[in-house]
């Protein structure tokens, strides 16, 4: 089981969130984030015009067994790219053990729905 | 023949009969008054939550519970000293001869001597012959002291946004009093009060221009200066938290500049429509013009431009609300927003000091802006006795300057030795780490906003 964690642009969660869709993934989480870094992005106020540090992204969470890793990333991948700096990151986490809470089964088991079928997750 | 005499003298027995009744027995006028209470209540939201939205949304999240509280908290405290002492220091009349033209005295203190049924001794079109040979107004004269108690409480929370973000609120509050007593109602009694000496001298600020954004403008740039800079400013704004409480709070206080300006003609009257008309139009020239700014210089207009516009505009129109036209309120807002623009955007950061919300740009600037226009554009066809330079009357324009430059001196001084009295005995500057934390935690142990289910 892994975890992958990717930092994508705003701009291109709609079509990262399609691509997941397609690629099987029936549930992630996801929340926006802000990244200081070297680059800037311009900033206007009250006429004042500067740089500001401030990066904002958007991070998704998703567990897989380890047979979906490849297609997931590679979703990820095609969907969130656009060749400019700033296209983000993934990151791939090993996973000790999930639980389901209902049903308390464990392991990669707990991670698709056994009465909907072996294709997702 | 008989009967015409007869006829003659029931007729002259009813004329004395009226007359007498006349001069005995001024009445109410139930419109005016009920405008002003309604007025009274405008000018109140322009604080909470006006002032406050605008204000608060224009500092980062982990001081915007501060700024909410000092403007709600001097609601409380300025309504107060108003009732207790400011009423009668601002507006009455002083006993010491040589003091009358500069400060009240205390004869209405705690509003003593004032009964509910008493008509108010101020007024501008609308009066009529009183008791005992005086003129009065057409409104109670409590109407009138919860009129003038609203401005009381708006002008020294203007000062707020000079120091956002970095004042230890202790001090804030005995400075806020303290100013309010010894700069705020000396200023209101030489422009306002019947024996102010700006007023005798035929300044001109109709709904406190002078009094009101002046003031406070400059007492912002002195506070701002003296309690330096925030710890991470680094030359230009820091950006706003929630743009969406700026926009509601421009609007709350667009609606209750209707009553700031409109009320200041004490009546429901021609004057008080004019005075709503150019508000109005002022402040939306004004907000068009600092978004073309925007547009123009910056490629974008900003929402946070057209709602500092919008403000602008309304300060300058403020003291020619009763004395300019619409030529008069367009020049105005489109001057004012050329003005606040350039003193924001390029003078400021080259000066280097930290007005956290251009206090004094807007506020300040605007107001000085508005007073010395008020002299210039100021038309007999609003009010016929009162006339600018365009129409050839430079007098009026030169009284518009010594009013504005006296008033900057007063304020500047007073508040600068205000500053230091509290700074040496109470202290001013929040702590370096409470800055860092921010001032919601730091002052007030409570944050905005949690996610509590």
């Amino acid at each position: 089981m892994k975890k992958i964690e990717a930092i994508i642009r705003k701009s291109k969660f709609e079509d990262a969130k399609q691509a997941l869709y397609d690629a099987g993934i029936e549930w992630f989480s996801y929340w926006d984030i802000t990244g200081l870094g070297k680059s800037t992005e311009e900033q206007i106020v009250r006429g004042q015009v500067f740089q500001s540090s401030y990066i904002h992204r958007r991070m998704l969470s998703i567990v897989v067994r380890d047979v979906n890793l490849e297609k997931t990333v590679n979703a990820i991948l095609d969907s969130a790219w656009t060749g400019e700096t700033g296209d983000g990151k993934i990151f791939i986490y090993d996973i000790e053990d999930t639980y389901r809470i209902r049903t308390r089964e464990s392991g990669s088991d707990a991670l698709y729905n056994k009465e909907q079928g072996e294709e997702s997750k | 023949m008989k009967k015409n005499i007869l006829l003659t003298i029931s007729a002259l027995a009813l004329l004395s009969t009226k007359l007498s009744a006349q001069t005995t027995a001024p009445t109410i006028n139930s419109g005016d008054t009920a405008w002003m209470i309604v007025a009274t209540a405008f000018v109140l939201l322009m604080s909470i939550p006006g002032l406050a939205l605008f204000y608060g949304g224009l500092v980062r999240r982990k001081n915007v519970l501060n700024v909410f509280m000092q403007i709600f908290i001097l609601v409380a405290v300025i309504s107060i000293e108003w009732v207790v002492v400011g009423y009668s220091n601002a507006f009455g009349s002083n006993s010491i001869n040589i003091l009358k033209p500069f400060i009240g005295g205390f004869d209405w203190a705690f509003l003593n001597n004032i009964g509910i049924g008493d008509l108010s001794p101020y007024f501008i079109s609308h009066s009529q012959m009183g008791l005992n040979g005086t003129t009065v107004g057409t409104i109670p004269h409590i109407v009138f002291i919860m009129f003038q108690c609203m401005f009381a409480v708006i002008t020294p929370a203007l000062i707020v946004g000079a120091f956002a973000e970095r004042i230890n609120f202790k001090g804030f509050l005995i400075f806020s009093v303290l100013w309010s007593v010894f700069i705020y109602n000396p200023v209101a009694h030489w422009v306002w009060a019947s024996d102010g000496w700006l007023l005798k001298l035929g300044a001109l600020d109709f709904a406190g221009g002078t009094v009101v954004h002046i003031n406070a403008g400059v007492a912002a740039i002195v506070t701002a200066i003296m309690l330096g800079k925030r710890r991470d400013y680094k030359g230009h704004a820091i950006p706003a938290h929630n743009i969406t409480y700026v926009v509601m709070g421009a609007g709350l206080l667009w609606v209750g500049w209707f009553g700031f300006n409109a009320g200041s003609g004490l009546a429901a009257d021609g004057l008080a429509g004019n005075a709503l008309m150019v508000t109005h139009i002022a402040a939306a020239t004004a907000a068009l013009t600092w978004a073309l700014l925007d547009w123009i210089i910056d490629k974008r207009p900003t929402v946070v431009g057209i709602s500092t516009g919008a403000v602008g505009g309304l300060v300058a129109i403020t003291p020619a609300a009763g004395f300019v036209g619409i030529p008069g309120a367009l020049v105005i807002g489109v001057m004012v927003s050329l003005v606040c623009f350039c003193m924001v955007a390029y003078v400021k950061p080259r000066l280097g000091y930290d007005d956290s919300l251009d206090a004094f740009g807007v506020h300040g600037v605007g107001g000085i802006l508005g007073a010395i226009l008020t002299g210039v554009l100021a038309s007999p066809f609003i009010q016929s006795s009162y006339s600018g330079a365009i129409y050839g009357n430079f007098h009026q324009l030169w009284i518009q300057l010594l009013a504005v430059g006296v008033t900057i001196i007063f304020s500047g001084i007073g508040t600068f030795i205000l500053f230091k009295l509290v700074d040496k005995f109470v202290g001013l500057r929040a702590s370096d780490k409470h800055e860092a934390i921010g001032l919601d935690e730091t002052q007030h142990g409570e944050t905005a906003y949690n996610n509590f289910d």
